[in-house]
């Protein structure tokens, strides 16, 4: 199933690797954020409607 | 906010289909370039970031300038959600193309024209990222920055055009051209199919994270309205 890359396996897989790790990083860290601000928001509001 | 969140787990959705198949594709599917050997796959990561490097910065251009001219405040919000996923692309472009060039060019660096403008591009999203955090009032992040939104467009175009400007340096013309929407001869259909899906994925995971993170901002934006009025009670 994994493809021969020859001689150029290490540079092909670590891009690979940097790509996707940057990738789940930017969209872990915007999930997590929007998680927060949205419940920080849903509390304040019940506050304020309270 | 209604419309974006009913359109966000289908963008979303046909990020991860698009960028999954794309990569998958590009990597397991694809053979070797005569000239390249394996090192082609790196394409598939490195033309789509650049891309929506340039273009994310386009796009927080336009959200500065509206921002400026009419004062709208979710196209500067939106423009701050962008930049760090533009950041985060340059990066992927900057580092992808470093270890592809090793092999092809002997060397991970060179002071060429579009690696420059690239990495003055990095430091431009750098830059606009530190201003807003540096900035308390809002009203006047949203100024500074929106200023060196427009400032740094001028190094985004250089990024894109920076081949065509100057005949000189390692880095190759434009991979995908589009004419009269015909695709030129300079890239193989074989590598092009799987490297259109590609962008098409970025282009779509750029597009769900810049929905994700305006809303987020607007929302922050609410709730700091409402701690200052809790503030003042």
């Amino acid at each position: 199933m994994m493809p021969d890359l020859g001689k150029y396996a290490l540079e092909v897989n670590s891009s690979y690797v940097l790509s996707l790790l940057a990738l789940g990083v930017i969209v872990g860290l915007y999930a997590k954020r929007s998680r927060a601000v949205k419940r920080d928001l849903a509390a304040m509001e019940a506050v304020h409607d309270a | 906010m209604g419309w974006s969140g009913r359109a966000l787990p289908w963008v979303a959705a046909a990020a991860g289909l698009s960028l999954c198949s794309g990569l998958i594709w590009g990597y397991f599917f694809t053979p070797d370039d005569i000239r390249q050997g394996s090192t082609v796959k790196i394409i598939y990561l490195h033309v789509p970031a650049a891309l929506m490097a340039i273009n994310g910065y386009l796009l927080m251009f336009v959200g500065a300038l509206v921002w400026l001219i009419r004062r709208q405040h979710v196209s500067v919000l939106a423009a701050k959600a962008a930049a760090p996923v533009g950041m985060v692309m340059t990066l992927i472009a900057l580092a992808t193309g470093a270890i592809w060039g090793q092999p092809m060019w002997g060397t991970y660096w060179v002071w060429d024209p579009r690696l420059t403008s690239f990495l003055i591009l990095f430091l431009f999203y750098l830059g606009y990222i530190a201003l807003w955090a540096a900035i308390e009032n809002e009203d006047t992040a949203a100024d500074l920055t929106s200023v060196l939104a427009l400032v740094g467009a001028v190094f985004a175009m250089l990024s894109r055009y920076a081949v065509l400007f100057w005949n000189q340096g390692l880095h190759q013309g434009t991979t995908v051209t589009m004419a009269d929407g015909a695709q030129q001869d300079n890239i193989s259909n074989v590598f092009f199919q799987p490297l259109l899906l590609s962008m098409a994925g970025f282009g779509l995971l750029f597009l769900t994270l810049l929905l994700i993170g305006t809303r987020t901002e607007v929302r922050s934006r609410r709730l700091k309205v409402l701690q200052a009025r809790e503030r003042m009670e």
